[in-house]
């Protein structure tokens, strides 16, 4: 492949995934409301397009023709560069997000995913991790009080759970023995008794999951974790001061982070793009995204339901359920794994 | 092809300023700053030297730097913490009595 | 050629940082400042081949240290910093003395330049797989001594940011 046509092809890949993302972010927005709705036993939004479709694009328009107000007690750089960092971060970390397999286009072929990094989750970890300074940087620089002890509490919680979050995922890179998304997912392909799937989920890591989704709830700042922008207690947390298409930015970024961690839990333990695959050819070349997509779908349906179903936490149940419960737990799943692949190459055949 | 005296000289100039930093800051976290300066400009000869000799123990000394100065960092800022407490600055030279 | 137009790229990023760092006056510029030099440092450590280190260097300094920095000086509301008779000193001494001694140890290197073993870009030889078999075989001992370290780190930590009645009070009889 030419450096041209690598280029030509990267450049699609991307646009292409960007567009995916941003309409993915639009319409999880429009799930959110029409899940929350039917929860408490309402509509949600109908009037725009048929079941409300077009409800996401009446937002926008909406959020471009708002006031952009800037007040005049905020630290201006910062106040501008919070939330174009944060959405710049949420949005970069579906880089090296693999979608599916191998796919070819006329002679030319190639893997569903911008590119493949042999240390693709450590990337997505550190571009994550520098997604809390949108959120600290824009309560910091809004110069009250409720924006600032939002932040506080943001990026206390971000820098906590991360710790707990990165050691969940230790033990599925014991397993697959690579950092590359592609591999680990490579690793959990087959069945277990002709029916049960090879996800990490069902092959000893359904706590590392139950860990990572909790951590990852914790990540986003999403119920039962929302401390940062509990509105009863302070406003809208670190967000408070900004409006208009600034306010959208923070909105993007939180269901961007959504859809990222989904597609990791997805990668990670339910074995992204495997599932049954049949049918002619060309329904087969689709299949696996399919599968790839089903699953997000599901993680993000879980997320609008934890919302609407839990209440919040407190701040020192918060800190101490990560600290004293989540990360000894994640360290214990790491020893067993660990001595479990230990115990599988010294003895072959007995796990 | 850089040269390795390149990858030194960055390496020297950002230990230069840390170095600076720490003589003419009066704030006590941005003194604390500049020592992680210091600290980042002494990694990246540890890694140019690696790949230098193609030897891979000179990565492996970075990780330590980084443990020492994530234990120096979260030690520090919860002296800062403590000192901020009693005295209620943060300027070196106002803090610069044993007693109170 | 490439390589030497990143390089000079992202060191000159790397400068300007560390700069900006002395001449802000608020330290949470100062910080973020920090933030951009280690971004940009490893960016330089992928150059030099290092992928592992760089996205530590990414996860650990950036995405940690640099917030808990952060935090504690939005915790301590740490305004601008003050101009003393002590800072005028170290400044009229300290930067021609610096400089100097930089200057002279930049022109020693570079008078005895050599080249580094070709690390052409993308081609990544720093892997995963063999820092842990270092690490875990031949450096052993100083990895666990680091983590007995952060241990101690850990708890001093904790010892000396609570209040200090709290300590002296001793563990909460209602907890």
């Amino acid at each position: 492949m030419s450096i041209t046509t690598f280029v030509i092809i990267s450049i699609i890949k991307s646009v292409a995934v960007v567009g995916i993302l941003l309409t993915a972010v639009a319409y999880s927005v429009w799930l959110e409301r029409k899940v929350s709705a039917r929860i408490q036993n309402r509509w949600g939004p109908t009037r725009v397009g048929p079941f409300g479709l077009l409800q996401p694009l009446a937002d926008g328009v909406k959020f471009i023709f708002k006031e952009d107000l800037t007040q005049p007690h905020v630290y201006k750089p910062l106040y501008i560069a919070a939330p174009i960092i944060a959405v710049v971060f949420a949005i970069t970390s579906i880089s090296v997000i693999p979608f599916g397999t191998w796919v070819n286009v006329g002679h030319w072929g190639t893997y569903l995913q911008i590119t493949d990094l042999n240390i693709g989750l450590l990337v997505v970890l550190g571009i994550t991790s520098m997604g809390v300074y949108g959120v600290a940087l824009a309560g910091w620089s809004s110069n009250s009080k409720y924006s600032l002890l939002g932040g506080l509490r943001a990026s206390a919680q971000m820098i906590s759970y991360e710790v707990s979050l990165g050691l969940s995922l230790v033990g599925v890179v014991i397993m697959a023995g690579s950092l590359s998304l592609r591999d680990i997912v490579d690793a959990q392909g087959g069945v277990f008794w002709h029916f049960i799937p090879r996800w990490n989920i069902f092959h000893g890591q359904t706590l590392a999951f139950f860990i990572y989704m909790i951590s990852a709830y914790a990540e986003t700042n999403r119920t039962p974790f929302d401390l940062p922008e509990a509105e009863s207690e302070l406003v809208a947390g670190y967000h408070t001061e900004y409006s208009a298409m600034k306010f959208a930015m923070f909105f993007m970024a939180e269901y961007a982070n959504m859809v990222t961690v989904a597609c990791l839990a997805t990668l990670l333990f339910l074995g992204g793009w495997h599932g049954p695959i049949f049918g002619p050819p060309i329904l087969q070349a689709v299949m696996p995204v399919f599968w790839f997509c089903l699953k997000v779908f599901f993680f993000m349906f879980l997320y609008v339901w934890v919302r609407w179903t839990l209440p919040r936490f407190r701040y020192d149940q918060l800190m101490a359920f990560g600290w004293k419960f989540l990360l000894p737990l994640a360290i214990a799943n790491i020893v067993v794994t660990a001595l479990a692949v230990a115990l599988r190459a010294q003895y072959p055949g007995t796990f | 092809m850089v040269p390795l005296s390149y990858y030194l000289v960055l390496s020297g100039i950002l230990f230069v300023c840390g170095v600076l930093g720490f003589l003419i800051k009066r704030n006590i976290i941005t003194i604390f700053m500049s020592i992680e300066l210091m600290l980042n400009g002494v990694n990246l000869s540890f890694v140019a030297f690696a790949a230098h000799w193609h030897a891979l123990s000179g990565q492996v000394f970075v990780f330590f730097v980084m443990v020492v100065a994530a234990a120096e960092a979260a030690v520090g800022l919860a002296i800062i913490i403590a000192v901020y407490r009693t005295r209620e600055t943060l300027n070196v030279d106002q803090v610069n009595l044993l007693k109170l | 050629m490439l390589h030497l137009i990143l390089f000079l790229f992202f060191g000159a990023i790397c400068v300007a940082g560390a700069v900006n760092l002395l001449v802000q006056s608020h330290p949470i510029n100062s910080a973020l400042s920090l933030v951009v030099v280690m971004a940009s440092l490893a960016a330089e450590y992928l150059l030099l081949g290092a992928e592992f280190v760089a996205a530590v260097q990414v996860i650990v300094y950036a995405g940690a240290i640099m917030v808990l920095f952060l935090i504690t000086i939005m915790l301590l509301n740490a305004g601008k910093e003050e101009r003393t008779k002590g800072s005028r000193v170290a400044t009229l001494l300290g930067v021609p003395g610096v400089t100097i001694g930089a200057v002279l140890v930049a022109w020693t290197l570079l008078g005895r330049s050599s080249t580094t073993r070709s690390v052409s870009i993308g081609a990544l030889w720093g892997a995963p797989k063999d820092i842990a078999r270092l690490l875990f075989h031949d450096f052993l001992l100083p990895f666990e001594i680091t983590s007995v370290l952060i241990l101690i780190a850990i708890m001093g930590a904790v010892v000396l940011a609570s209040k200090p009645e709290a300590v002296a009070r001793g563990p909460r009889k209602d907890a």
